[in-house]
């Protein structure tokens, strides 16, 4: 008799998840944001299909802003998985010249909102994997695994689908898909529990070490491009190195840093353990419309 | 803030992150994992219990904290104290309403085990997310106000809870704080729910009294509140219960394929999940249905190959032979496989707001298999909450019946008492796409590998080619009195002219004959395009060229009609008249009686017309003459070889 593990009974359902919508989707795609959470997601997708490449392409929605560190690995863990990069950019966007410091909330709906379904109708995916976990938020922990949005991508809560033991209903009408959540019922420790024992390659900035910083609006941020936020801010922010990490990874101009020592896995596990500060908060989507922002960013089409 | 006796294991984890996180993550490395639901009515305090366990095993962060506190303040509903039940409600309409609608997953971890809880709603008009929470858990806890004792919902709870297959039930008495932690009145709601869980068959359950307002007996038992209380905190229970996962591994071995990998041509693997036992290279399997046995040759994964593979595990099996396998088919113990069958019990739960329709076809996806499955009339309708049996002619959403399911194919089975994995099934709507039922497969009401199809030396092909045409259904919809018959019937008179053998089967004919057994409820009307459908087949492999008229006003029943033919076989022809256009022409008299109410389930009058959204013609009656309409579809036609 053998007793598997919670990290072991995770990993086959996420594997079970992907391969039925690999065999139930016409067209499915994998989003791969360049995170923690992706690395895990695309390491899953590997072994789910190995010795096969995983059946699908990887697509990045960019909005330009990424740390460099982020880019580097993108085109790194792509070409090791065997599998095609896309990248989207709204062209829209690109036009307007959309920013985190001119633009607010609009740089996030144009460039991953809007971006994000312009990329899933340009190639007509029917299926979208997400990395998105019930723990991060309360919308999310009411989130089916399979998710269905209409052809104009809105999430209706009281539209979703029971769904019961393992058994996955795929089937959509013409124009409408499902986003997909290999990850839902992993917790943040799981994640980082699972990178430590598969051994997986995650973006150097999740471990602290010297970085030039400066201070924005009380937030501590990255100058990962200063040419860049000076031609955007009209001045060159103040730089100071600290030591600092990221807890999440987004656009550098809007993801906060916290200065920490943490530079090995276990150290960031630590540390993480004993924070007194929920993970999304770094990120400044969630707090737009008070408690209920991811709520409706869902209902407009994000993921 | 919590008023529990004693150390409180729960924290003393916090001091080994901080000395040796090595140490602290080898320890949880190796949890196993527990899946619970937690169910009671609105007031129980379900969502305040959950709350309290996330906060006691320290599961909440500063900042959620500190929300919660003001949130508390604004809208709890617990004065000046924290109400945590404003942790576990989610959606924002929800929480104006102050209850919880939908299924929502929260996670917490002890040193021993991660939690997967489900915290289903108490509304007895959401039975079906209860069903939804129940299928994935290995645990209830069922709620019970202790000043209110066992309610209705609480036996409702309890019944889904076992239907489903819930080994594990404990019987939470919750709010003991405010019957002042009276023994008498705990042993009184174990004794009433003792009568009634005897009468479910419900064999064990653990009750506890607890407070999820004051944490009493959640984490360490006996709180000081209680001290006559001589069983575990609920903590202590969910760590120790058995996991299902582990009792699938004594059963023989199972795998519905999910998908076969082939990167190149010396690899072929079969990739699935394994549901029950477990499985070594070298060990004798049996695909089913097909019946051929093979060795299996190798256990693939990414880190390596397996010595061994087990229940719980999504794994690729490569085999010795190169025999036929695909998704759908099932990897199986060659000395002990699983039946197959395409008529069954089982026990249905409606989830749709549309009622079931016996008769019609759905969708039934059962593990890997996909097939097209019809519900027979209940053979009744359970009352959840006294157990009756009720007479029922159908299934609406929340009831909860059992009834006949025949499948067009044969499909492996488990019974679901013996394997959740291969006993549970979905049915989903052909149109909407709709998952409208779980169903739980009871047994099999015949072994279907004793039904052969009947090998025939001339073929459907030899049939046809000797008649010199390539044979189709024609299948004329449209209201009645639009002109289907008349169109039809010349439509044929044209066919025979060019030489071809043609049968026309009409509505009012086939009524007299093969169907008048049928009156024209909406079953009957089902069953009535049902059997046209298959005599139309036949008469197709015949080698005829067929046309029907029939308002066959649902698009599900000329769907499933479709899919008894191949591809461009099926030609759906639409024809269109207004229902003003029809009813005055009216060459039956039908409309008149039908709107004096001498004719009930009157299509157009009484009873919908689903108009065919991708007919493959469409002949407009009040433009087209008869003849114009007939050779209208002459020319969509050819060529008739």
């Amino acid at each position: 008799m053998r007793r598997l593990t919670h990290l072991q009974r995770l990993e086959a359902e996420s594997i079970h998840i992907m391969r039925e919508v690999v065999s139930e989707a016409a067209k499915p795609v994998m989003l791969y944001s360049i995170g923690k959470d992706s690395a895990v997601m695309l390491h899953l997708a590997k072994k789910a299909f190995y010795p096969s490449p995983p059946p699908f392409p990887l697509l990045h929605v960019d909005t330009t802003w990424k740390f460099k560190d982020m880019y580097d690995l993108r085109e790194r863990s792509a070409q090791q998985a065997g599998m095609e990069l896309l990248v989207w950019q709204n062209p829209e966007a690109k036009e307007r010249d959309i920013n985190p410091f001119d633009h607010g909330p609009l740089h996030t709906d144009m460039w991953k909102t809007e971006g994000l379904k312009q990329a899933l109708d340009h190639y007509g995916f029917d299926a979208a994997f997400g990395g998105a976990r019930r723990d991060e938020e309360k919308s999310r922990a009411k989130e089916r695994i399979f998710s269905f949005r209409t052809a104009s991508h809105g999430w209706d809560p009281k539209y979703q689908r029971p769904e019961l033991w393992n058994v996955y209903n795929a089937r959509k009408s013409k124009g409408e898909s499902i986003r997909v959540f290999p990850l839902s019922n992993w917790t943040e420790l799981d994640i980082w529990q699972y990178i430590m024992a598969e051994n997986i390659e995650i973006v150097p900035l999740y471990f602290a070490a010297p970085r030039p910083t400066y201070i924005h609006e009380g937030g501590l941020f990255m100058a990962d491009d200063i040419d860049r936020l000076e031609q955007v801010m009209g001045k060159k922010p103040e730089i100071t190195e600290r030591s600092v990490r990221f807890r999440t990874l987004g656009c550098f101009p809007l993801t906060g840093a916290v200065e920490s020592e943490a530079s090995t896995l276990a150290e960031v596990v630590q540390e993480m353990l004993l924070t007194t500060t929920s993970e999304r908060q770094g990120r400044v989507i969630d707090q737009d419309e008070g408690g209920a922002g991811m709520e409706k960013k869902k209902q407009e089409g994000y993921f | 803030m919590s008023e529990t006796t004693g150390k409180d294991p729960v924290y003393e984890v916090d001091s080994l992150i901080a000395e040796d996180i090595e140490a602290y993550l080898d320890q949880h490395q190796n949890k196993g994992l527990l899946r619970f639901i937690t169910c009671g009515s609105v007031d129980d305090g379900k969502s305040t219990l959950i709350g309290r366990l996330l906060y006691d095993s320290k599961m909440i962060f500063e900042d959620q904290l500190a929300s919660l506190e003001a949130d508390s303040k604004r809208v709890g509903t617990q004065g000046q104290e924290i109400d945590f039940a404003l942790l576990v409600d989610g959606l924002a309409a929800e929480r104006e309403q102050g209850i919880t609608i939908d299924v929502a997953y929260r996670f917490f971890s002890t040193e021993k085990r991660k939690f997967i809880v489900a915290d289903t709603p108490g509304h007895e008009q959401y039975t079906r997310n209860m069903v939804t929470g129940a299928s994935t858990a290995d645990l209830a806890v069922i709620l019970v106000d202790a000043r209110k004792g066992v309610l209705v919902q609480t036996k409702r709870h309890s019944t889904i809870a076992h239907l489903l297959g819930i080994r594990h039930l404990v019987l939470a008495v919750n709010k003991m704080d405010l019957v002042e932690y009276s023994q008498e009145v705990f042993d009184q709601i174990v004794s009433d729910y003792g009568d009634f869980a005897k009468e479910l068959g419900i064999k064990e359950f653990t009750a506890i009294p607890l407070s999820g307002f004051r944490g009493d007996n959640i984490t360490a038992a006996p709180s000081a509140n209680t001290p006559w209380y001589g069983g575990p905190s609920l903590i202590d229970h969910l760590e120790t219960v058995e996991i299902a996962n582990v009792a699938a591994q004594k059963r023989s071995f199972r795998m519905p394929v999910q998908w076969v990998n082939r990167p190149n041509l010396d690899f072929r693997g079969f990739a699935g999940l394994i549901t029950d036992g477990t499985i070594q290279p070298g060990d004798a399997v049996r695909v089913v249905p097909s019946g051929r046995t093979s060795t299996v040759k190798s256990i693939v994964t990414m880190g390596g190959e397996l010595d061994e593979a087990v229940a719980g595990q999504s794994v690729t099996i490569r085999l010795d032979d190169e025999i036929d396998c695909s998704r759908g088919d099932m990897i199986a113990a060659a000395d002990n496989p699983p039946q197959a069958s395409d008529q069954f019990e089982a026990t249905l739960v409606w989830m749709s707001e549309e009622a079931m329709k016996p008769g019609r076809a759905y969708w039934l996806k059962l593990g890997t298999q996909n097939v097209s499955a019809s519900v027979q009339v209940p053979k009744y309708e359970l009352n959840v909450n006294t157990l009756d049996h009720l007479a029922a002619k159908t299934l609406e959403l929340n009831s909860i019946g059992v009834a006949e399911v025949h499948t067009d194919k044969p499909i492996v089975f488990e019974p679901y008492a013996t394997s959740r994995a291969l006993g549970g099934f979905i049915l989903i709507d052909k149109i909407t796409n709709a998952t409208v039922a779980a169903g739980m497969l009871n047994f099999s009401l015949r072994r279907a590998d004793n039904v052969h199809w009947q090998p025939t030396t001339i073929t459907r092909e030899h049939h046809a080619a000797m008649k010199n045409q390539t044979p189709r259904l024609l299948w004329f919809t449209g209201l009645s009195g639009s002109g289907k018959s008349t169109i039809a019937n010349a439509v044929e008179a044209r066919l025979n002219l060019m030489n071809r053998h043609t049968f026309l089967l009409d509505g009012d004919n086939v009524r007299h004959g093969l169907n008048k057994d049928l009156g024209f409820t909406e079953a009957d009307r089902i069953e009535n395009i049902r059997r046209v459908g298959e005599v139309a087949r036949l008469m197709v492999d015949a080698g005829l060229i067929v046309m029907t008229a029939f308002i066959s006003p649902f698009r599900a029943e000329r769907q499933m009609v479709r899919e008894m033919f191949d591809d461009d076989e099926f030609i759906e022809i639409f024809v269109d008249t207004p229902l003003e256009v029809a009813e005055r022409r009216d060459v039956k008299g039908l409309y008149k009686k039908a709107r004096a109410g001498e004719l009930k389930n009157f299509t157009g009058i009484d009873s919908p017309y689903e108009e065919p959204h991708s007919a493959e013609i469409r002949v407009n009656t009040v433009e087209m003459s008869v003849e114009e309409a007939a050779e209208h579809i002459i020319a969509q036609i050819l060529p008739l070889k």
